[in-house]
């Protein structure tokens, strides 16, 4: 594929709103998770809630999209500039040539659950409850759109946790395609009691903050966010250098609903593809963000996939232990995590893993720190068998 | 910027349209259009107890692509797909929320694996082994078109890769039918390829509105997302030439035109 240009991007999460305060976060290496406190959940677990999040106020014209999801994307897009680069973009290119793919797993799903308390004696849901502009799938990506005068192509991309990984692989194809020269992509998930009630069923929450790899791990912690990026095309940017998307794979499983395929088929697969398409060789990654949710059989599974294809040279670790794991949100933090990591030539720290689980064989970095990069992959693997993976690097590093 | 396919295989699953072959006829306008209430299908390439465990989204997704895989003589195996839907499962939804709002949150594993939107992506490749991409999307009422628009540019990037379409919809129970009404069940699947020899189709995006339909079968267009797709579908089964503009986002059309 040709590279596609991240013009801007931006990032809020329990690290913080944008990013300044997410370099910050990952520089210190420290988890932000914190014994859940949300809504009235009565649940043993740890989860990284975004600060103050009740306090954003949607634009009037836009109140209708009022929801905790819609008010994560709201705090997301104040930040960074980044609502200025896209309208610079949209007036170069056009609002109609700049697309909008947002990930998402749950989007508003709260408010439904929160009205679904509130129904009336004969069983209707209250008045003011607004199903198309927050719960459904795509009120993040209308929301996005909306918000920022945009006018091109729009579609929610929903596959689990590798949701707004796979975002990048729509906007890039449209690219490709010439249907668009620019795109918003990115991931809005915030908590809600469907994801945080529904992995306590699956018994997948662990009591304390998550541990990727770690021999004693025993389950996820939930978090949420809100991160775009701003891709363009790059022969049409007119940027000679820049962070880009190298290469993009996907696969399924074609195995099991909730678990990972034991080998890893799928998340080789997807690995393999992503370097066939940035024109790369296992040898040209210098880090990989794993997936890495902390769960015994998600890190095993990942682990297998990237000793068949990488080998136990590249170092490799997952920051879910600080940003907990933002579900459909989780390719775009990690995603930006790469970005991140690639700017600063540093790996970040894997807090909450002590002692990487000796069953497991590839290059796990539990502390970071300084390292040359150029290129570094970013893995999603999500329910229903989706997986993903993203190749980041400087346009100028690309095959 | 055109998008270019052939169609290989269409698979269709609509109230008083049981199958593509037989619906042909009703919507090349040849025998009359009768409603009847869709009959979720139930098919045998799932393993049982994923059967047990489907939902109605699963189960008409499904008997549409295998329709049209089985129409191209192709292996579901070897397909790249695109699922597209409003809002996928409505009636876990709403056993999820029921149980959320009430004392006991004890939701069932299965519910929950249930409640993604790429489950039916999910079961169509433990049915049938497909391990190909797929993707999973949601726009709203622009379903379908934001669904044949991802699948033109699949193609586009990999013309050796078929791919499935598979556009599908059950109606919500109460009371979120209230807020989100849907007429009845409808799914529909195009197989498009670069190489068959089947109807060819260029799409655009123009600033045009959608086409509509008259009688029962616009009404059928409008009640359920998924047969937004009606339009397409009614020249396909014309066997003749000509366009369609397919509902899309505020301001913008899909048109497609189809050389038989």
């Amino acid at each position: 594929m040709q590279p596609v240009l991240l013009r801007a991007y931006t990032m809020t999460s329990c690290l913080g709103h944008g990013l300044a305060a997410t370099r910050a976060a990952l520089r210190a290496g420290q988890s932000r998770l914190a014994p859940c406190s949300f809504e009235t959940v009565e649940l043993d677990t740890w989860t990284g809630e975004i600060p103050a999040l009740d306090d954003t106020k949607l634009p009037a014209r836009l109140a209708r999209y009022d929801c905790r999801n819609n008010r994560a994307a709201e705090a997301g897009l104040a930040q960074d500039g980044f609502s200025a680069a896209v309208a610079d973009a949209a007036r170069r290119y056009g609002a109609n040539r700049v697309g909008v793919f947002m990930g998402t797993s749950t989007a508003g799903i709260l408010q439904t659950e929160l009205a679904y308390r509130r129904r009336q004696p004969s069983g209707e849901l209250p008045v003011d409850f607004d199903y198309r502009h927050t719960h459904n799938t795509f009120s993040i990506a209308e929301y996005t759109r909306e918000r920022l005068g945009l006018a091109g192509p729009c579609a929610a991309i929903s596959t689990a946790c590798s949701s707004s990984a796979k975002a990048f692989a729509s906007a890039q194809r449209l690219m490709d395609a010439g249907v668009i020269d620019a795109a918003v992509v990115g991931g809005v998930d915030t908590l809600c009691l469907t994801t945080l009630y529904g992995f306590n069923s699956l018994q997948l929450l662990s009591p304390q903050p998550c541990r990727p790899y770690d021999a004693d791990r025993d389950g996820i912690s939930l978090g949420e966010a809100a991160v775009f990026f701003l891709l363009e095309k790059h022969d049409a940017s007119g940027t000679p250098d820049g962070m880009a998307l190298l290469g993009v794979g996907e696969s399924c499983d074609a195995y099991h609903m909730s678990s990972p395929h034991p080998e890893g088929r799928g998340a080789h697969e997807a690995m393999r593809s992503a370097l066939e398409s940035a024109q790369l060789g296992p040898g040209d990654i210098d880090y990989v963000n794993l997936h890495g949710t902390g769960t015994p059989s998600n890190d095993a599974a990942e682990d297998h996939a990237v000793m068949s294809l990488l080998g136990g040279g590249v170092p490799v670790n997952s920051t879910k232990g600080m940003t907990g794991h933002a579900l459909g949100a989780a390719g775009a933090v990690e995603a930006l995590v790469a970005v991140l990591a690639l700017e600063e030539q540093r790996i970040p720290a894997s807090p909450g893993t002590r002692e990487r689980d000796p069953k497991l064989r590839a290059n796990y970095d539990i502390a970071g720190g300084p390292r040359e990069l150029k290129r570094v992959m970013s893995n999603s693997f999500g329910f229903g068998g989706s997986n993903c993976s993203l190749v980041f690097g400087r346009l100028r590093d690309a095959a | 910027m055109k998008l270019a396919a052939r169609i290989e295989g269409v698979g269709l699953h609509g109230p008083g349209l049981p199958g593509w072959s037989a619906s042909r006829p009703i919507l090349a306008g040849e025998v009359p259009y009768e409603p009847r209430t869709t009959v979720i299908p139930s098919p045998e390439v799932l393993p049982a107890t994923e059967r047990r465990r489907a939902g109605k989204c699963v189960k008409l997704s499904l008997a549409a692509g295998l329709e049209a895989a089985a129409a191209a003589g192709r292996s579901p195996r070897d397909l790249a797909a695109v699922f597209a839907s409003s809002g996928g499962d409505g009636e876990n939804v709403h056993a999820i929320c029921e149980m959320l709002a009430g004392d006991d949150r004890e939701i069932s594993p299965t519910r929950f694996h249930n409640s993604v939107h790429n489950a039916p992506a999910g079961y169509w490749g433990i049915a049938t082994g497909a391990a190909q991409p797929a993707d999973s999307l949601a726009a709203f009422d622009a379903s379908f078109a934001a669904g044949l628009l991802e699948t033109l540019a699949r193609l586009a990037q990999r013309p050796d890769q078929p791919v499935l379409l598979i556009a599908y919809e059950a109606p919500y129970p109460e009371p979120l039918a209230a807020t989100r009404p849907m007429t009845d069940a409808f799914s529909m699947a195009l197989l498009l390829s670069t190489t068959g020899d089947g109807p060819a189709i260029t799409a655009s995006l123009v600033n045009e509105p959608a086409q509509s339909m008259p009688g029962a079968l616009g009404a059928l267009r409008r009640g359920i997302p998924a047969a937004r797709s009606l339009p397409l579908l009614a020249l396909l089964a014309s066997r003749q030439s000509g366009r369609v503009v397919l509902e899309y986002l505020d301001g913008l059309g899909l048109a497609v035109e189809v050389t038989a």
